[in-house]
């Protein structure tokens, strides 16, 4: 039984094709990484995944339900949650409070207009819960627009991860980090797929993070399926390596 | 802003009790400055006006610039029952705020979809129809003669009758007690967790959505909320003056909203009725010299807007804060 099966995806702005054709099933458990070179549609396609756009032509599937209509909040609730290439958080207001904005509408408390004792407790509780996680505990009480790009990046995956998904897409997570950033993000993440055993979908340009953290990895080159395979299949693809490297090599 | 998650601070209960203490012994010490106790009244509600608005601008993000629409209805409302069908001011403010307050609501259920300048621009347009509805109907609205003559009338209290028509400090004392009751149900809800997706939506509507927050229905609720607030203070209003103006309805007197908060702070929760304060005062000072107010009050505005970007209250908190 696979979590989420897209089945030949295609997505057309006027004559441009962004994505052609594109079918992926991944199961539960799984860290898939997406990669190609830039422009190849990769953020399209998780676009299209998530619901930022509707497939021109192609199915969603997720955990066996088609949700190729469904609004994004609504894959939300379904068990998508998803961080974007450009860091999304609320930058005026604290990490706590990032996070426990996303805990209460994962608690379907969003419309709430009071919290009793007992509710508000239970939020702070898993509030705490995720910070200690994050390894941002010092830093929790500050804005986080005022944080390093990597502590926002954290925030940002923790409230993706305070939605309790089961279906985890990361958008290019070390994109504009230093070695130290990367390190730690990339701890992060091997941290939540190995002992959370959350399934995640990932798109990297940084081939080091690609190859220490996929199961899977799926090769897109201009809005097209190059390959799939596991990561030394793909480091030994002889047009993988045509694609990143050009024709000469 | 993110104080309205903490328990309180001491600096943010010291700055309540200074507010309060202020507003309730107000018919005692504004005389003592050349004010006068019709001035505070008029001050309160023209401050829970801007701070209707501010609910929407300064915690959704959203700028609507037809609210004086809401605002006008809710004094015809209140007026017109007051005028043709009972003598009874706690009825005319209700008919007023559900008036105001539902019309909002159908109006905002057909332009959540639009966001920005877009939004600002359709509240203009349909704030307008109103003002000409209120200002050609003259069989019903009196047209640009306005609505009258109605009276605000005495409140009987079981025990005894307040009578706020003739005694202008019992009046502005009711008055305070309607703005309490508002601007306290207003902090409730920014302190909830249905307040803090507003300010979700202000911070990161994409973030937002893509948690889970379906947008347009949050915005859409905020907005209606707002309308309500707002046509409360304008039946207010027209018990202020036991009169309705069709310019109440205009979209100049939204923009004096906006102004007042925007003076004020609009991330600020009391930065509204500091506007207010100022842009009230100002006025009622500077049109007894010169009949161009207008351009001093504009002068101000400018000023504000360049020495304070966060408005009055923002550089205040800002500078304690630092």
């Amino acid at each position: 039984m696979s979590l989420l099966q897209v089945k030949n995806v295609s997505k057309h702005f006027g004559s441009l094709i962004a994505v052609n054709n594109i079918s992926m099933t991944v199961k539960p458990g799984e860290l898939r990484a997406i990669i190609g070179p830039n422009g190849a549609g990769k953020t399209t396609f998780f676009n299209l995944i998530t619901g930022f756009f509707r497939p021109t032509a192609g199915r969603i599937i997720f955990e066996g339900r088609d949700v190729t209509e469904l609004s994004p909040a609504r894959r939300v609730w379904c068990g998508m949650a998803r961080t974007f290439q450009v860091t999304e958080v609320f930058p005026e207001l604290t990490v706590r409070e990032n996070l426990r904005i996303a805990v209460e509408v994962a608690s379907g408390m969003r419309l709430r207009p009071w919290l009793s004792q007992i509710d508000d407790e239970k939020i702070r509780g898993r509030v705490r819960e995720l910070i200690d996680m994050s390894g941002l505990a010092a830093k929790a009480d500050r804005q986080v627009g005022e944080l390093s790009h990597g502590d926002q990046r954290a925030t940002e995956i923790m409230m993706a991860l305070a939605l309790n998904p089961r279906l985890l897409l990361l958008d290019e997570p070390t994109a504009g980090m230093g070695d130290q950033e990367t390190y730690e993000i990339t701890q992060l993440i091997r941290r939540l797929h190995k002992d959370g055993k959350l399934t995640i979908v990932l798109i990297e340009h940084d081939m080091r993070v690609v190859f220490h953290l996929a199961d899977r990895i799926m090769v897109l080159d201009q809005g097209k399926f190059l390959a799939e395979g596991t990561p030394p299949e793909i480091a030994a693809n002889k047009a993988v390596q045509t694609a990143y490297l050009g024709q000469a090599a | 802003m993110s104080k309205l998650f903490k328990p309180d601070s001491r600096h943010k209960l010291a700055a309540l009790v200074a507010i309060w203490t202020a507003l309730v012994l107000a018919p005692f010490w504004m005389p003592l400055l050349g004010g006068y106790t019709a001035l505070g009244t008029r001050v309160l509600v023209l401050g829970l006006a801007a701070m209707s608005v501010n609910f929407l601008l300064g915690f959704t993000g959203v700028l609507s610039f037809g609210h004086a629409a809401w605002f006008g209805i809710g004094a015809y409302g209140c007026g017109m029952i007051l005028k043709f069908v009972a003598l009874s001011t706690p009825l005319g403010i209700l008919a007023g705020t559900l008036a105001g307050g539902l019309a909002g609501a159908v109006l905002g259920a057909l332009i959540v979809r639009r966001r920005g300048v877009y939004f600002a621009m359709v509240t203009i347009a349909f704030g307008q129809v109103f003002y000409y509805i209120a200002f050609q109907w003259s069989s019903v609205t009196g047209g640009d003669d306005g609505l009258r003559p109605f009276y605000r009338q005495p409140l009987h209290l079981g025990i005894a009758t307040l009578d706020i028509l003739n005694d202008a400090t019992a009046f502005y004392y009711f008055v305070l007690v309607c703005f309490a009751l508002a601007s306290a149900a207003m902090a409730f809800i920014l302190r909830s967790p249905f307040g803090r997706t507003m300010l979700a939506i202000r911070e990161n509507e994409r973030r937002a959505r893509f948690l889970g927050i379906p947008v347009e229905l949050h915005i859409w609720i905020a907005f209606t909320l707002s309308c309500f607030f707002m046509a409360y203070a304008g039946s207010l209003y027209a018990l202020v003056n036991n009169f309705a103006d069709p310019r109440g309805l205009h979209y100049s007197q939204s923009g004096d909203f906006v102004m007042m908060a925007v003076m004020g702070g609009m991330r600020s929760f009391w930065g509204p009725l500091l506007g207010a304060i100022l842009f009230v005062v100002f006025q009622d000072y500077v049109s007894s010299v010169t009949i161009n107010w207008q351009i001093f009050i504009g002068f101000l505005f400018v000023l504000v807007v360049l020495f304070f970007p966060r408005g009055i209250l923002g550089a205040i908190r800002h500078r304690v804060a630092s």
